[in-house]
């Protein structure tokens, strides 16, 4: 409830602030080619928000509206990416939609299940180098641009001040080898010899540990061309052996069973804020909910440490991507709201603010309307680091990302062999491009 | 006169009219037993026959549920027997359940059923407790027992704890997580333990009393007895089993994601948690259709699990002409 007044208030403090002046905001560098055409239409927009969310995006509807006044919006949230494909498939789509699962969007594109917007962007010379290089990558497949971002997220170090303190840590890490002899000193036990507080959990599919989100620091890249590559890439074997030592220090078992003590992550008993677990790899959005549910907890953040000291302030970048499904009955109009939504730089503040994410523009990292609290800053910076990357955009979805986790998972509980792992890496590559080979293949 | 209408009723026009006025009815009574039919014969095309061959058609084609599906021959099921690495984790995890989560299945929920049958006193009581669970939603009561299981804080390994024993990671193991999904499976049993009390009570009384008379213990009593007698259930728990087994989703699916917490994002997550070791074929099957676009090959698995299901079917019911009897018949 304070976190739905808390939203609240600032939208309408941002609202009050702006509201008045909400046309004299400076939109991306681009004609309006599709504005020329004021027919009063109701688009209709469907996005996964709920409640709070839904409430801060309905405010940035409104400005929009004020905008183009010929353009009524008819909001839906709670819409999944199952509802959306069936209504794309029954021909019953809404103008616009919005979803977090950028993982769909190879098949949303290769399928034309999203419109390419190319067209748009050419005839209103619409700058895509506004954004950073990572949100031009996500949001295409090939060459087709199926999507524009709504805001973006970043990953970080989160860690906590009074243990590291405690520890006699004066800083965070910087490179993985520091990671490790921190994560030692941070963890302690209990007298049983079971885990405490754990200085840092390697173990993946735990919270936001997943390949996709650990592979920066690393410096490793998923494909190689068109096929996958991670046999290619030295950073995955690297990575999985850094992890496999510093799971051995602590004993899988014992690791395992701390971590199904560790608490459900959208909830007040998430480990970090608990104080269970000293250093974590999270998203921006982190912030939000600690100050929500544990605003006594004195934290810190920092980039992601890394293998390589010029890959430190890079991290991985990705976010909720918003498109124009085949048959939206008002494309035009449509394009004007991806537009604006994706630019508009008062619009992207106001509702960084209240979402705690990312605004995706470069230019919207610098606006004045923005209101951070300043562990914040270290998310805006890895999102704007032209090193940062993203996940590749596959018709197949994320099932290699699947595929890889599967491998790790066996590799982290120790039953790969250590002599074994270049050649199970090598095979996730064969499962993968068979995957790929077998959605392609059946392209005509 | 009479006579010569009924002569002519035998031969004549107004045999031709009545044979047509039976017809008529024929049709009408046909035409009613359609009507009476039809809601089943509607919902059994809709539901049944349609998706069915649709499957079928699909599995030849490349789907991706959003564009109109191509034709791609025997591709999809190329993939799957020369391919698809994740296809015999899925199916030996299935064969698993086939194994050892059917049998006993039938075994606890005979031997709970022959239990209550016995009991004198609070029969009522103990039928309802033992059937409860079956009431409890798959969801919640999954949650439940990853709960209930938890390593580190589930009162279940708390209580071995205490006992000096140091308890498994259950859900967080791939040894254990078949065995915790088989000990949610043996809670949940209470629909077959009804089945079963009711055969096990219906066993007729004078055939104990002679086989008592002949001098049979209690446990040749059960061998020769209770369990010739009820055969035709065993064989009906054994066959609804082994499909549910095959078609085991559900509880895995909620068990894997909630045992392993949270990664990246929902539709990255990693489905046979702990290992593949709860990767059933009707989960990768999912996976397949409704996380990567793949419904073309998803048809071609459900075909073959159609397929395999018969078969598997066919020859139980086959061997059991050996081992079911049934009454007044003998062996079928």
């Amino acid at each position: 409830m304070i976190r739905v007044v808390a939203a609240l208030s600032v939208v309408l403090g941002a609202l009050a602030l702006t509201g008045c002046g909400g046309g004299g905001s400076k939109d991306s560098s681009s004609k309006n080619t599709a504005a020329a055409d004021k027919t009063p239409v109701t688009l209709t927009f469907w996005s996964p928000f709920t409640a709070r969310e839904l409430h801060v995006m309905d405010a940035g509807i409104a400005k929009f509206h004020k905008r183009y006044p010929w353009i009524t919006v008819k909001s839906v949230g709670a819409i999944t990416a199952d509802k959306l494909t069936a209504s794309i498939h029954a021909g019953n789509p809404p103008d616009v939609a919005s979803m977090f699962e950028t993982d769909n969007l190879g098949a949303f594109c290769n399928s034309g299940a999203w419109q390419d917007l190319n067209h748009y962007i050419d005839a209103d010379e619409f700058d895509m180098n506004q954004f950073p290089k990572t949100i031009r990558d996500y949001t295409a497949y090939k060459d087709k641009r199926c999507a524009l971002p709504l805001l973006a997220d970043s990953y970080g170090l989160y860690y906590n001040k009074a243990l590291l303190a405690k520890a006699g840590i004066a800083a965070p890490p910087k490179t993985v080898d520091q990671l490790a002899a921190d994560a030692k000193k941070l963890t302690t036990r209990n007298p049983d010899g079971s885990l405490e507080v754990v200085g840092f959990n390697p173990l993946m599919g735990w919270y936001e540990n997943a390949p996709v989100h650990w592979g920066p620091m690393w410096g490793a890249t998923w494909m190689n061309g068109d096929k996958s590559g991670l046999a290619d890439s030295p950073g995955w074997e690297e990575m999985a052996r850094w992890q496999k030592k510093l799971i051995d220090w602590y004993g899988y078992d014992n690791l395992v069973r701390w971590q199904a003590s560790s608490g459900d992550e959208f909830s007040a008993s998430n480990a970090f804020e608990t104080g269970k677990v000293a250093m974590n790899l999270d998203g921006e959005y982190r912030i939000g909910f600690i100050k929500a549910e544990a605003p006594k907890l004195d934290f810190g953040t920092a980039p992601l440490p890394t293998s390589k000291p010029d890959l430190y302030g890079t991290s991985f970048v990705i976010g909720t991507i918003m498109g124009l499904p085949k048959g939206a009955k008002h494309a035009d109009a449509a394009w004007l709201f991806l537009k604006f939504f994706s630019t508009d730089e008062t619009t992207l503040a106001q509702m960084s603010n209240g979402l705690q994410n990312i605004p995706s523009t470069l230019a919207s990292l610098k606006s004045t309307e923005l209101k951070y609290d300043p562990r914040f800053k270290t998310f805006m910076n890895v999102f704007a680091n032209p090193k940062s990357s993203t996940q590749p955009v596959l018709s197949i979805g994320a099932q290699n990302q699947t595929l890889f986790a599967s491998f790790l998972d066996k590799w982290q509980a120790g039953h790969v062999k250590d002599e074994d792992l270049p050649d199970g890496i090598a095979n996730v590559d064969k499962q993968i491009n068979a995957a790929l080979e077998q959605a392609g293949s059946n392209v005509p | 006169v009479s006579s010569a209408e009924g002569v002519l009723a035998l031969t004549g026009p107004a045999a031709v009219a009545r044979l047509k006025a039976k017809k008529r009815t024929a049709w009408r009574r046909r035409g009613l037993v359609l009507l009476l039919m039809s809601p089943w014969i509607v919902g059994f095309t809709a539901f049944f026959g349609y998706p069915l061959v649709s499957s079928f058609f699909l599995s030849f084609t490349h789907y991706d549920l959003l564009s109109s599906p191509r034709w791609v021959g025997l591709a999809n099921y190329k993939f799957l027997f020369e391919q698809d690495q994740q296809v015999w984790p899925a199916v030996k995890n299935t064969l698993w359940l086939m194994a050892f989560f059917v049998p006993l299945q039938v075994v606890f929920a005979f031997g709970v059923a022959l239990m209550l049958s016995r009991a004198r006193r609070g029969i009522g009581f103990f039928r309802t407790v033992f059937y409860l669970p079956a009431l409890a939603p798959t969801v919640a009561a999954t949650l439940a027992f990853v709960y209930l299981l938890n390593p580190a804080t589930g009162p279940v390994n708390i209580v071995l704890g205490h006992l000096g024993i140091e308890g498994p990671l259950w859900f967080h193991s791939p040894t254990w997580s078949k065995p915790s999904l088989t000990l949610l499976g043996l809670w949940g049993v209470g629909n077959l333990m009804i089945i079963f009390l009711a055969a096990v009570i219906d066993v007729p009384r004078h055939l104990y009393e002679s086989s008592q008379l002949d001098g049979a213990g209690p446990l040749q009593r059960i061998r020769y007895v209770t369990l010739p007698s009820i055969s035709p259930v065993i064989l009906f728990a054994v066959v609804i089993g082994v499909i549910d087994s095959l078609q085991y989703f559900t509880q895995a699916y909620v068990a894997a994601g909630v045992a392993q917490g949270q990664a990246a994002s929902e539709s990255a997550t990693n489905l046979g948690y702990p290992e593949d070791s709860t990767l059933f074929y009707p989960v990768l099957l999912y996976q397949q259709g409704f996380r990567y676009f793949n419904m073309g090959y998803a048809s071609a698995m459900a075909m073959l699990l159609l397929v395999v299901a018969l078969a598997v079917t066919l020859l139980i019911l086959r061997s059991s002409r050996l081992w079911v009897f049934y009454q007044g018949a003998g062996r079928r």
